[in-house]
């Protein structure tokens, strides 16, 4: 896509996107375009996509793409690994983290920061030079208010729920994707640790980045107005509208929506039921 | 001359870091002994370093008693041909005290593995084995001055022979297992340290062991005594190259360390894949004295070895760290043994094991609680990570409580890595192999931090050639 001033912008392009986790049909045909520099809300019921969607995109194995594609800047993602995709620019912030017992925040942060920086880095190959990383991480985890300490624990091991965010909002930082997928970054938090985060979020992004922001509240929309607010209802975005829809959904929930696409309504029924029954 | 086996000028790199221990050097011995073991080689030996007969009638005692023991029935299989092995090999008529002295082939062989520059970075003293013989030995002169002795215990048996006498075999007699029956036999070279009262070494005393010929058996022996009050840590490493048929390493490792003394022991193993590397290490530790053992197993095809810490008098400690990393066609069945023999005596032993591509590691522990050591304390935590499913783990912990009041602790966790943790490296921007690497390396790290600077590089990065090629 060609902006305004004429130059080339990176575009997120999901197509008819269908996903299944352990053999059952969650999505069920998504489309969704995202111009980097954008703000997107993704909002919708406990269990009717929203995190799949995400990390179909980043490329967890555990999620089958039965059919559908994933575009960035016209080029199918979906036969890249995950690391690949990271390299070529897409980042999601995991609403639960898992721990790396023994490996130090900073060295990971190291590692990563150099291989999404030199896409074509091989394995053990030259890392970002120490005093410039250090410099750098120093500086980000001061935006975030984080103790220096932080760059010496294990990564997300015996981390508080907060910290845990914070610690996905740090890497966001210092990986600075095009595309940024946040899942339920505010789930967890108190208000203020909310709003430090909604802050961040915009500071970071203002490096003109594509945001996906997944989310049951308005709160972290607070400082990252959505330029679209998509609802997701039985696998499929069944609306889409501007900041005025997501406060309509914090404040009021979905009976409008589930009203209004009965079907939708029904499929996100009978997905509720299957996954109570899977346990 | 070094006879490299890669001789091709194309290779990467990372295929000459796998190669930095794999070459061999011509043979060029002063005298190299029949193959086999009998009473005559015995006396070969004794004779090649005019020996006082005490010694000579311990090693042909020792003969007999390997003779009659039974092969262990447990641990790994062990296809042994004992007649087919080159029991003694001396490399060089003279020991070096300078770099200079040292033969210009042997020099090169210890040279390419560092220990020169390690020496002068961040040693006090070293020892060069090259076979059966130390052919280098160094000690810092401000410790020699103290009364430090660190030398090889040949010379001990010469030069000090009423220390070596009065300590020899006092920890593992010859009849403890048929190995260290065979070491008592044959052993050539080991160190010999003694630390005198109050005396604190501050940087590490190190030896290294080469085995360069094939089908050799490298027996060292070493005594470590540390007097009251003072403090040591001794480091060793081991290599060898790769040939077609197995070659032994079978050393006996003796520890004594008094009243309030501390001892650290720090081994990092990484033997070509056709070594048995059949090991007995032990120490004894009196009135509140502190022994440490830090092992660290690459490498070899099968490693039996089960640091041990006798704990005599009130207080003392002991503690070892483990690491094992097993792959095709090896076995590490490596472990700790720790012995509460008075009371408010404490240890601790952590285990850590990793398997991949078809290898295996066992822990094999025990914790023997005497009667009347009231108060004691142990605590046990092994873990193992497997890599993937055709790889195996195992644990045999062994407890023995004779007393009531003790408190015993043991957790064991078998994990393999997992998907979760693989794809969460992955979306930022690691590749497998090197999200497998940084989880393996995350998994050892509370050993690897104990180690000195130079050592937990070269162990993370030891890792990092075992992980090479371990995924697709």
């Amino acid at each position: 896509m060609i902006s305004r001033t004429g130059e080339m912008t990176d575009t997120l392009k999901i197509t008819n996107l269908h996903v299944n986790v352990a053999d059952k049909p969650i999505l069920k045909g998504v489309d969704l375009e995202i111009v980097r520099g954008e703000t997107h809300a993704l909002m919708g019921p406990n269990g009717s996509g929203k995190s799949t969607l995400g990390l179909a995109i980043m490329g967890h194995p555990g999620y089958e793409i039965t059919s559908g594609s994933v575009e960035l800047n016209g080029e199918d993602i979906l036969e890249k690994d995950a690391d690949e995709r990271a390299r070529s620019g897409v980042f999601m912030a995991f609403q639960r983290p898992v721990a790396i017992p023994g490996v130090k925040m900073a060295d990971f942060l190291r590692h990563a920061a150099t291989n999404i920086r030199r896409p074509d880095r091989k394995e053990g190959e030259d890392l970002i030079p120490m005093r410039e990383f250090r410099k750098e991480l120093r500086e980000k985890m001061g935006q975030l208010k984080m103790d220096t300490e932080f760059a010496r624990r294990y990564v997300n091991d015996g981390f508080s729920g907060g910290e845990m965010k914070r610690a996905e909002i740090l890497q966001m930082a210092m990986l600075k994707p095009k595309f940024a997928i946040l899942d339920e970054t505010d789930s967890g938090l108190d208000v203020d640790a909310v709003k430090l985060a909604s802050q961040s979020i915009a500071e970071i992004g203002r490096e003109k980045m594509g945001i996906l922001i997944i989310t049951h509240h308005d709160k972290l929309l607070e400082h990252n107005i959505p330029d679209k607010t998509h609802v997701i209802l039985g696998g499929r975005i069944v609306e889409t509208g501007g900041p005025e829809l997501a406060q309509e959904l914090h404040q009021h929930g979905y009976d409008r929506i589930r009203a209004a696409h009965p079907e939708a309504a029904a499929e996100d029924d009978k997905m509720k039921v299957e996954a109570a029954a899977a346990g | 001359m070094i006879t490299d086996t890669k001789t091709d000028s194309n290779f990467d790199v990372s295929t000459a870091e796998i190669n930095k221990y794999d070459f061999r050097n011509e043979e060029k011995y002063i005298f190299k002994a029949r193959k086999g073991l009998d009473e005559q080689i015995v006396h070969q030996i004794s004779d090649m370093k005019s020996e006082p007969d005490w010694m000579r009638d311990y090693r042909l005692s020792s003969l007999k008693i390997f003779n009659q023991k039974a092969m262990p029935k447990w641990g790994g299989a062990i296809d042994l041909d004992f007649q087919d092995i080159y029991y003694y090999i001396k490399p060089s008529d003279q020991q070096g005290r300078s770099w200079e002295d040292v033969p210009e082939d042997i020099k090169r062989t210890f040279d390419r593995l560092g220990i020169p520059e390690a020496e002068k970075k961040f040693l006090a003293g070293v020892k060069a084995q090259y076979e059966s013989e130390v052919v280098y030995g160094s000690l810092r002169e401000d410790l020699a001055k103290k009364g430090v002795i660190f030398t090889d215990t040949d010379t001990a048996v010469r030069e000090h022979p009423d220390l070596v006498r009065q300590y020899f075999s006092t920890v593992i007699p010859n009849t403890d297992n048929k190995f260290a029956a065979l070491n008592s036999a044959v052993w050539s070279g080991g160190s010999f340290i003694y630390v005198p009262p109050g005396v604190s070494i501050e940087f590490p005393l190190q030896a290294y062991f080469r085995i360069n010929a094939e089908n050799m058996g490298q027996f060292e022996r070493t005594l470590i005594v540390v007097d009251e009050g003072a403090q040591i840590h001794y480091v060793e490493g081991c290599t060898a190259p790769m040939y077609s048929t197995e070659s032994l390493h079978s050393a006996v490792v003796e520890i004594i360390v008094k009243k309030h003394a501390r001892c650290r022991y720090t081994t990092i193993q990484n033997w070509a894949n056709n070594i048995y590397n059949l090991v007995t290490k032990r120490a004894v530790a009196y009135e509140d004295a502190t022994m440490e053992w830090v092992d660290g197993n690459l490498g070899s095809k099968l490693t039996m070895k089960y640091p041990a810490v006798y704990m005599m008098e009130p207080g003392a400690r002991g503690e070892i760290l483990s690491i094992a990393f097993s792959s095709a066609g090896q076995h590490q069945d490596a472990g700790a043994k720790v012995v509460h023999a008075a009371p408010n005596t404490t240890s601790q032993i952590i285990s850590k094991s990793i398997s991949k591509n078809g290898g295996r590691s066992s822990y094999r522990g025990l914790v023997k609680v005497e009667d009347g050591a009231r108060k004691s304390k142990s605590n046990v935590v092994c873990d193992a990570l497997i890599l993937d499913p055709q790889s195996r783990s195992d644990t045999y912990p062994y407890i023995e409580i004779a007393e009531q009041d003790v408190t015993i602790g043991h957790e064991a966790s078998v994990s393999r890595i997992g998907e979760e943790q693989l794809f969460y490296l992955m979306s930022r921007g690691m590749s497998e192999a090197e999200a497998s690497t940084m989880i393996v390396n995350g998994f050892i790290e509370p050993l690897v931090k104990e180690l000195p600077m130079e050592y937990a590089v070269e162990m993370n990065r030891l890792i990092e050639l075992q992980m090479e090629g371990s995924v697709g």
